[in-house]
């Protein structure tokens, strides 16, 4: 028995990463960056806005939060349903009470069939960020090119037409990528990327179209994770993110300012015995001072302007 | 294929084990073993085993552990070198390569390292012996060459193997292994030729099982490594126990989990009797002075019919 000989060639180990996409470096050797009037933290709230069909092919995965049992899964597909007609608005009351401005990761489906909901967000100053067309549609390795381009063209389409906005960011369901997302949503006029979770903080990311910015968009500080994934308590939750808050805000005294991001599903911190956590967890956050509550474009531009 | 591995005699812990004396009267040989790897984006396929778990690009994996080496190895470093704990490193060696910066941040601080393949995301599952060799040499000579160390010790890259793995390392001039997790003490390894060590890793102490399988809580690992001490701690008065925490940057230091586990490692050091060792220092310390004891004491197992 063996492997193929080639199996112990390495053509690409070298200085630096293993491919083309970005350059390798330590957060901590770089400059510090100023987030506008001296802020040290700048948070970042994410909830999502999602659809899950009731019909999920879950091809070539099923993505998290997708639908359980055979068909039709009737109580999860209302569960997460719930998200969108109660959860966030209670996501909303929080953030609007403590003066914090969403940026709303969005299924294109959500948009179309929830007008009122979009409406509401963008009223209140919420950027809207694009999350693909709905939650059964993943972009991955091997995928047809044409279909890749038809969902990067028709998600940033339907977004901008509902949103009224220039629609910059994207973030690809379940974070799944094929080997020429990035490309395709340069292309279509995004100039930020949520997908990889490889820093604390932004970096140039390249694609066929130029860079664009890499933002750190948390898989770990996401209620999906903490509650569902790993079976956590709520205080659990409410303990991680000031954990986390703590820990980038005391760098931040002497490394530059730093990125709190929060990933919220409103099916799940949406729940009357959840949302108390989140609340908590803000008022600790709010609580301290130089922390800059700022949507994505507004951290993109503030970074670009010293680091871009 | 074997029935039983062959590589350990029966020596049951009943409390007349020949006696390990560590340094200073410590009861504790205590080390910690980051795992510095590089995972490849776009891996050759093993037969045995597939890199990723979504297709590739597995762009949610491969960045989560890109994590480790942009961010999150600098708070793991300093919370270990702010308690003077010198890490031993499970190193894939290709990182010498690709991230040199890291290698010297070890070095500086008199780090061992030791080895843990050329890449994770390349398995030893079904390599023939001459390409087992070359992946050993390969380590023997990268780690050489970059950090001017002899290599001593292996932990299996992502824990693959052959049936020839621990003849060959012990062969090569290893002297201890990580990869058996059969005792709380170190003990020797039966190999064809040479002497080869097994010192006590851990897989409940890893923070890849404590967070990505068991999913628990940061201040839940810190109250798992206190206990797990103070256990290790006790029973150390009668004879030397080894305690090792396997850490890997990209989770150990994500902001939300670092204060918990420095809160441990202040709990673990502010004991006396505890000796911050390397895995090296532990494996030669029990080569002088316990291995001949050992293999002398250790019961020949007879294979069970059937």
């Amino acid at each position: 028995m063996s492997v193929p000989a080639d199996y112990l060639k390495y053509e690409k180990r070298r200085y630096g990463m293993d491919h083309e996409r970005y350059a390798w470096s330590q957060l901590h050797t770089r400059p510090p960056v100023a987030w506008p009037g001296g802020a040290r933290v700048a948070l970042w709230v994410v909830p999502a806005l999602e659809w899950f069909p009731l019909d999920m092919q879950g091809k070539p995965f099923k993505a998290p939060g997708a639908m359980v049992t055979s068909y039709p899964d009737l109580r999860h597909y209302t569960l997460r349903d719930y998200g969108n007609r109660v959860g966030i608005f209670r996501i909303m009351q929080a953030l609007v009470a403590r003066g914090i401005k969403a940026s709303v990761a969005t299924n294109a489906a959500v948009a179309v069939r929830y007008p009122a909901l979009i409406k509401a967000c963008v009223e209140r100053g919420w950027e809207v960020l694009a999350n693909g067309i709905d939650m059964d549609h993943l972009h991955y390795g091997g995928m047809d090119a044409t279909e890749e381009q038809r969902l990067v063209t028709e998600t940033l389409a339907i977004l901008r037409r509902a949103s009224g906005q220039k629609v910059r960011g994207w973030l690809s369901p379940a974070k799944s990528e094929s080997y020429a997302t990035p490309d395709l949503i340069a292309a279509g006029g995004c100039d930020y990327l949520c997908d990889w979770v490889n820093d604390d903080m932004p970096y140039a990311f390249n694609t066929a179209s130029g860079p664009v910015t890499a933002m750190p968009h948390s898989c770990d500080i996401d209620d999906y994770q903490i509650l569902i994934n790993n079976h956590h308590t709520e205080d659990d939750f409410r303990d991680a993110l000031i954990d986390q808050f703590d820990q980038l805000y005391r760098e931040s005294a002497h490394q530059g300012g730093r990125i709190m991001s929060i990933s919220l599903h409103p099916w799940i911190t949406g729940q009357p015995y959840r949302i108390g956590a989140l609340e908590a967890a803000l008022d600790h956050i709010m609580s301290r001072r130089g922390v800059w509550p700022a949507t994505a474009a507004e951290i993109v531009d503030a970074w670009k302007k010293q680091a871009g | 294929m074997a029935r039983d591995p062959g590589l350990y005699d029966y020596l049951p812990n009943d409390g007349t084990r020949p006696q390990i004396t560590w340094p200073n009267g410590a009861r504790v040989a205590f080390w910690v073993a980051p795992n510095i790897e590089f995972y490849e984006l776009d891996p050759p396929k093993n037969p045995s085993r597939t890199a990723w778990a979504r297709p590739q690009p597995d762009v949610l994996n491969y960045a989560y552990r890109d994590y480790g080496n942009r961010a999150g190895f600098e708070r793991m470093m300093q919370a270990m070198h702010r308690c003077g704990i010198r890490g031993s490193v499970s190193l894939n060696v290709a990182m010498c390569e690709h991230h040199p910066e890291i290698i010297l941040a070890c070095a500086e601080r008199g780090w061992e390292f030791y080895s843990h393949g050329t890449y994770n995301t390349r398995y030893v599952f079904n390599m023939d012996e001459a390409q087992e060799r070359a992946l050993i040499q390969d380590s023997i000579d990268t780690i050489k060459k970059h950090t001017g160390q002899k290599l001593d010790g292996w932990l299996a890259p992502a824990l693959t193997y052959t049936d020839n793995t621990l003849d060959l390392v012990a062969e090569m001039g290893l002297t201890y292994v990580c990869d058996l997790f059969h005792d709380d003490q170190p003990g020797p390894v039966k190999v064809k030729k040479g002497r080869l060590v097994s010192v006590p890793y851990s897989l409940e102490m890893n923070d890849v099982l404590v967070y990505n399988v068991n999913l628990v809580s940061p201040r839940r690992y810190a109250e798992i490594l206190k206990r797990q001490f103070d256990r290790l701690y006790a029973e150390g008065a009668a004879s030397g126990t080894v305690m090792c925490i396997p850490l890997h940057p990209y989770l150990v230091g994500q902001p939300y989990r670092i204060k918990a586990f420095e809160e441990a490692l202040d709990y673990i050091c502010g004991h006396d009797k505890v000796w911050l060792a390397t895995g090296r220092e532990i494996a030669q310390h029990f080569l002088d002075h316990n291995y001949d004891a050992f293999a002398h004491a250790s019961h020949a197992v007879v294979e069970a019919p059937l």
